[in-house]
């Protein structure tokens, strides 16, 4: 499939995309489901998701947690509430990590269109406040810790 | 780790602390000048940033001087190297699993 796009738009948002062979009403199964979820949402190489629990209509909710593969340190989970759900084409949740504790709210809306044969899928993230989003999304790893300083000393 | 981190630096008097200690050293004085805000709410700030590996602090007699531990911002700047990359494989299995199961009611 076409490749993934991350994109930052104005201040405080990233916008993902991604193309997928199948059509929206299955991918969109894919992200509502839990049993489904639990199958590929599984982060990086060597963790697995433990819990999946998704109540996918307005003003439900949704938990995830997450451990390494054959148990140890540091299993972590999510919480998230749905605000809006337009089966098969639109969701939209606020959702944050507790690592044990809370990180700020990512407001998080996913949007499913018919393209060609598969889908589109849109990801818009909309983080608290553009320090939040600038300093989450640094890059420059090739640049070194004075530019690390300069940026952080440039945000604030 | 990484997600601790950006919980630290989600709060603006605590970025503001990372600034000051960008420039070198300070004690817990130091860095409460600036703010209307007492110096244990400036300790907890400190023990926020502590906890999340950002800052560094040694013990000088009665004081416990802060500094910026470069490990930390170093691990910051590949939050998005590391983003993309659990998307990818999160992606790639949702191709894998969208392939396999494919239900009756598709059209062929």
């Amino acid at each position: 499939m076409t490749a993934m796009t991350i994109a930052l738009h104005g201040d405080i948002q990233v916008i993902v995309t991604r193309h997928f062979a199948a059509h929206p009403e299955r991918v969109f199964v894919a992200h509502t489901d839990p049993a489904l979820l639990a199958r590929w949402m599984t982060g990086p190489d060597g963790w697995v998701m433990t819990h999946c629990q998704i109540d996918a209509r307005p003003s439900g909710t949704m938990r995830c947690d997450w451990a390494p593969e054959g148990g140890g340190e540091g299993a972590f989970h999510l919480t998230a509430e749905f605000l809006a759900v337009e089966p098969h084409t639109r969701i939209v949740h606020v959702e944050r990590m507790f690592l044990p504790d809370a990180t700020p709210d990512n407001h998080v809306e996913t949007t499913f269109a018919a393209y060609g044969a598969g889908t589109l899928l849109t990801m818009k993230m909309t983080l608290p406040d553009a320090a939040t989003r600038e300093i989450m999304l640094a890059t420059g790893m090739e640049e070194g810790m004075e530019a690390s300083y300069i940026r952080l000393e440039g945000q604030l | 780790m990484l997600d601790t981190t950006l919980l630290a630096l989600s709060d603006p008097t605590r970025r503001a602390i990372l600034s000051q200690l960008a420039l070198g050293e300070a004690s817990v004085n130091d860095l409460a000048k600036p703010f209307a805000i007492s110096q244990p709410a400036i300790s907890q700030h400190l023990k926020v940033l502590e906890n999340a590996g950002l800052i560094l602090r040694r013990i000088d007699g009665t004081r416990r001087p802060c500094r910026l531990a470069p490990a930390a911002l170093s691990e910051l700047d590949q939050w998005l190297a590391a983003f993309r990359r659990t998307m990818n494989l999160n992606y790639a299995r949702l191709d894998a699993l969208l392939a396999e199961d494919t239900p009756a009611k598709d059209p062929s």
